[in-house]
């Protein structure tokens, strides 16, 4: 049971340097402990951390759930949600279509997205070697953009919808818009487990992704599970997608600014490890807030790099992810 | 039941089956053996559908093995039990069991297949929570077997059940080789263990290269000088 052990020294490691990068700085700018530990902007950027890490999550577990079963990664995941972002900007804001509706309408259109993506591409190179899945996925990413740009422009649009926030202490103010984000998040990861855990399709799903060619033989068309998890993958796409519309702009680019965190976070909790990919989320949405907060925010992403780039030195093979 | 003639299968440029040709009827069972490398794998999974049959006929009952889909086969009433036994390593022995039942009509028989495999294999039943990747090697065959059976096939492949086994559970995967039978299922079963599966078994072919080159009954076999040279190292 090394296994284990290992991984309950990188949590109690993780936990240390969380605990450094949150203080030590602070400490050698005020020479003071005391002034550290009450610091409330401190708390406000690690709840803020945690609230990302949510949405974080949620995006690591769709394309965790589509390597897992198809074993392609997605590099256009972040697009496909970049499409659903403007789905439900063009029909709540040109259409007037209720966000209520919109947000659904949204999920639906990215799960179409997703169920095209296998059925139109991917399921044509499952032979193929990885290099060109890759290729042939890092290919669509540009298409989404070019069509995004094409169809919508390069400018930069918002929903104008605020929810506005919330003092959660005297000095600590919670965005609610984040908040909610969470929150779903969290939901979300649960339904899927259970839906993963408790119901036959989703035992189904985990079983192709342990063993592919012995669901052959149990009688399962591998196309049929193929084509439900990539269209789960995308439905879960577009509800970020809903998340990220409350906080963020709308642009042909967006993806760029969280997939590439997204593929490191399920690269840093194993690959196709939803449960690796989940506590991934948060280390580096800490590391982001944390590092912001001290710095400035592209120290955040410089640290989360640096952390993702010395951690497949220590452990390449990601946090929970099994030696091959 | 099963009836395979002139086969022929291989991987890419490479070539493993000759001609195969081979039956096995209702109720028997049916060893091959052969040495390592003979193709026996092979020969299994061409029979399942995993890799597809490069000329030749293959039927099962009647109905033709070549034209049906790999997902379709388990429907025939042919259920492989594969080599190295590839289990769901992080799913549950009763998760597995439930795959092994995936297909429709063994999904509604579910929960009366299961009481036959716990019935058959006590062991699985307590072990039910238990992650497969942690079970020991003759329990991971009993469970590999049991998935198979969950399906309430006619015709049960099994390749290699011994291998990598204590001697004693050998005995018992051989013992449970004779059960299976008794229960009116069909056997063809792939061993190194040649000794002793002649013992379970009515008749053998041997598999050498890729090609068939002897076939006979059980006792025969095991009588032939060839093979107990062979095979038995008498
Ligand atoms: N996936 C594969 N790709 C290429 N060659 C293979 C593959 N699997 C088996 N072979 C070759 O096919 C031949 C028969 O293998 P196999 O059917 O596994 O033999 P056996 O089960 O009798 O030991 C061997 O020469 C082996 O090297
Ligand atoms: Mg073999």
């Amino acid at each position: 049971m090394g296994r284990i052990d290992t991984r309950v020294w990188l949590i109690v490691i993780a936990a240390g340097l969380f605990v450094c990068l949150a203080y030590v700085p602070a400490i050698i700018r005020e020479g003071d402990l005391g002034f550290a530990v009450s610091d409330v902007f401190l708390y406000e950027a690690m709840i803020n951390g945690l609230l990302l890490g949510g949405v974080l999550a949620l995006l690591s577990l769709g394309l965790n759930l589509i390597f897992g079963v198809v074993d392609v990664v997605w590099i256009c995941y972040a697009e496909i949600v970049m499409l659903g972002m403007y789905g439900i900007y063009y029909l709540h804001s040109f259409y007037g279509v209720p966000l209520l509706i919109a947000m659904p309408a949204g999920i639906l259109l990215t799960a179409i997205i997703g169920y095209a993506v296998h059925e139109l591409v991917i399921r044509h190179l499952l032979d193929s070697a990885p290099i060109n899945q890759l290729l042939a996925t890092g290919g669509l990413l540009f298409f989404f953009q070019s069509v995004a740009t094409l169809a919508f422009g390069i400018d930069f649009r918002n929903l104008g919808v605020s929810l506005g926030s919330f003092p959660l202490t005297e000095d600590i103010y919670i965005s609610w818009s984040r908040l909610a984000a969470f929150i779903v998040a969290a939901a979300c990861v649960a339904g899927l487990y259970l839906f993963l855990t408790r119901t036959f399709m989703g035992t189904a799903i985990r079983a192709i992704s342990q063993d592919r060619e012995i669901m052959t033989l149990m009688g399962a068309a591998q196309g049929r599970l193929y084509l439900i998890s990539s269209a789960i993958g995308g439905g879960l796409a577009g509800l970020a997608a809903c998340l990220l519309v409350l906080q963020y702009d709308v642009h042909p680019f967006v993806g760029l600014s969280f997939g590439p965190i997204t593929f490191m976070i399920c690269v840093l909790g194993g690959l196709g490890n939803m449960v690796g990919g989940f506590i991934a989320a948060f280390i580096l949405s800490e590391l982001i807030a944390l590092g912001g907060y001290h710095f400035d925010l592209e120290w955040g992403y410089v640290f989360a790099f640096a952390f993702f780039i010395a951690m497949m030195f220590v452990r390449p093979e990601g946090i929970m992810g099994r030696r091959s | 039941m099963l009836s395979l003639s002139n086969v022929n299968a291989g991987y890419g440029t490479f070539q493993a089956l000759f001609d195969c040709t081979l039956e096995v009827n209702a109720g028997e069972a049916v060893a091959v053996i052969g040495p390592n490398g003979a193709g026996k794998t092979t020969l299994m999974r061409v029979i399942s559908g995993l890799i597809p049959a490069r000329g030749g006929r293959m039927d099962m009952e009647g109905r033709d093995l070549v034209a049906t889909p790999p997902h379709r086969i388990v429907d025939l009433g042919i259920a492989h039990v594969p080599e190295n036994r590839r289990l769901f390593p992080r799913m549950s022995v009763e998760d597995n069991l439930r795959m092994g039942a995936f297909v429709p009509s063994a999904r509604a028989a579910f929960s009366r297949r299961l009481e036959f495999v716990y019935d058959l294999f006590p062991r699985m039943k307590e072990r039910r929570h238990q992650l497969a990747g942690t079970l020991s090697g003759g329990e991971q065959q009993m469970c590999a077997i049991g998935r198979a059976l969950m399906s309430e096939p006619k015709l049960l492949l099994l390749d290699e059940p011994s291998a990598g086994l204590a001697p004693v559970i050998v005995q018992r995967i051989f013992e449970l080789v004779r059960v299976i039978r008794e229960q009116g299922l069909t056997v063809l079963i792939v061993e190194q263990n040649v000794q002793q599966v002649l013992r379970v078994v009515d008749r053998a072919y041997v598999l050498e290269a890729g090609s068939i080159r002897m076939s006979g009954a059980a006792e025969e076999l095991a009588a032939s000088d060839e093979i107990r040279r062979l095979y038995m190292g008498l």
